[in-house]
């Protein structure tokens, strides 16, 4: 008897779709001119960037001028930030950004402190949001930017980035938003939404890992990192990685799809059933970030008394693929810096696991891996000094 | 990330549980830090005669405290004293960097339950 496999862990990363695959494989050797080449070939390939292009800014209600290919969301998150402090007319301001946010943020926005730009980290809510009334406190009248994130990786929590962008457009601040874990997930429309520059990923959507975008709004000026042949409006030069474009324009089209056709509420009453299931059979276990204003397919719990690692790797023994935030799997000392400024202590942010769904995920699963974390937790707090019952 | 010894001695750990009416306890380590070690002895004739353990922890730390107390069982407590960190590593084959402070742990929370002994049993001489 094979043993049952249950990815959950799609917040990583989440497998090629399919038809994600078979779109891209052309692109390797069947097409294989430069897109900036004026022949036949290259031709080919421009027409398939365009397509692509038009399918990523199709998802986020963006102009497909608007959306800038990258080498992943980290890069975007490096352009829209040090691309606008770099400005001449931005040099030495203050940026403001959240204790929660993925490192490739915050470590920027740490980088350019120590560059002699001033910065404000807000702090979050025991979910790990913060609130547009945080932001209007923190503004100053060198603020050129404010960067939050659309939903946090670790506790799924969504933040309120309408009114947070209400509040930016009125007093001319830049508005960055990091989507990597909402777009194609969440809908959004940058018709509506007031943001400036939006990070986009393509494997976090069913597309290629190493391509990503950063959504510019038209007239948003920016300073390039990378510079060369001046590709992508000239602010990522650099051959277009043709094959990742196109899957990610195939994975951007799945993502409208999937918003449209019920497979996201579907998703939704699968995260609700895991986190009932997890909730309700055992004790002294905790939801970690808000409830409802979530990640679709997004749970994350604190399981008192065990640790992290040990959760994942007696998870994966039974087929089951899981992360945690525990010191043991960060290879650092410190458990999960989000979890800590939600307000947790060391010892319960140990005990922190996140199983997060995906589009091939089935009620089946969900409640294999229900049984499967109720027998985990049941041998590992018998193993714990702290998990006997008086 | 861990070889198939540690992930054994992990998800079968042997000498696992609280032993009923111990002759010593030893805890070292603190929920803070993420890895909290309980050795139980019983001891004859100041000999190990039966050993347990009970980790709060990573893999390495359950791993590291279930060897290092059948390295022990049957051993006179001056021999359980000898018992180096390194001899855990060894007897695991190997740990990851990171994880080779849980192997100190299991040394030292071993010393703890012997120095337990030492006190509630002054040793003659």
């Amino acid at each position: 008897m094979s043993m049952r496999k249950v990815y959950l862990d799609h917040s990583a990363t989440t497998p090629v779709a399919a038809e994600v695959l078979e779109a891209m494989l052309p692109y390797f050797s069947q097409v294989p001119g430069n897109p900036n080449s004026i022949h036949a070939w290259g031709q080919e390939s421009s027409v398939a960037l365009q397509n692509a292009r038009e399918q990523v800014a199709s998802l986020v209600g963006a102009k497909p001028e608007e959306i800038v290919f990258t080498g992943g969301g980290s890069e975007a998150d490096n352009l829209a930030i040090k691309g606008s402090a770099f400005l001449e007319k931005n040099r030495g301001k203050h940026l403001i950004t959240t204790a929660v946010e993925h490192h490739a943020v915050l470590d920027t926005c740490k980088w350019l402190e120590k560059q002699g730009f001033p910065l404000t980290v807000l702090p979050v809510n025991s979910y790990g949001q913060v609130t547009s009334e945080q932001v209007r406190e923190a503004l100053r009248e060198d603020t050129f930017l404010v960067s939050v994130m659309h939903g946090n990786n670790e506790v799924g929590s969504l933040n309120p980035i309408q009114k947070i962008g209400n509040l930016c457009r009125e007093k001319g601040v830049l508005f960055h938003v990091d989507a990597v874990q909402t777009a194609g997930h969440v809908p959004m429309d940058l018709q509506e939404l007031p943001v400036d520059l939006l990070t986009l990923s393509a494997h976090k959507m069913y597309g290629p890992k190493g391509i990503g975008a950063l959504y510019v709004r038209k007239k948003t000026p920016l300073v390039p990192l990378i510079h060369g042949g001046g590709q992508e409006f000239g602010l990522r030069s650099g051959t277009e990685n043709v094959p990742s474009v196109v899957g990610f324009g195939a994975a951007a089209a799945l993502g409208a799809r999937r918003l449209k056709d019920g497979s996201v509420e579907e998703e939704r009453r699968l995260r609700d059933l895991l986190i009932a299931q997890v909730l309700e059979r055992n004790d002294e276990v905790m939801l970690t970030g808000h409830p409802e204003e979530r990640l679709p397919y997004h749970t994350s719990f604190c399981i008192q008394h065990i640790e992290g690692e040990a959760i994942l790797l007696r998870l994966d023994a039974l087929g089951i693929g899981a992360s945690s935030g525990s010191a043991c799997t960060s290879g650092s000392l410190e458990p999960s810096y989000v979890l800590l400024a939600m307000g947790l202590d060391h010892a319960t942010a140990h005990g922190s696991l996140r199983m997060t769904l995906g589009k091939d995920t089935s009620e089946e699963d969900v409640r294999y891996a229900g049984d499967s974390l109720k027998q985990v937790i049941t041998v590992l707090r018998k193993m714990s000094p702290f998990g006997r019952k008086g | 990330m861990y070889n198939e010894k540690v992930r054994d001695y992990f998800l079968n750990p042997r000498n696992v549980g609280a032993l009923e009416n111990p002759d010593a306890v030893g805890e070292v380590g603190n929920t803070t830090c993420g890895d909290v070690m309980k050795i139980y002895l019983k001891v004859e004739d100041e000999r190990i005669v039966d050993i347990s353990f009970e980790t709060y922890g990573c893999a390495a730390a359950i791993a590291t405290s279930s060897i290092a107390t059948e390295m022990v069982k049957g051993k006179t407590l001056e021999e359980a004293l000898q018992l180096k960190n390194r001899d855990v590593v060894k007897a695991l084959g190997d740990l990851p960097p990171e994880k080779i402070h849980c192997s100190l742990l299991a040394e030292e929370a071993i010393k703890a339950a012997v120095e337990d002994y030492r006190k509630r049993v002054p040793s003659k001489g």
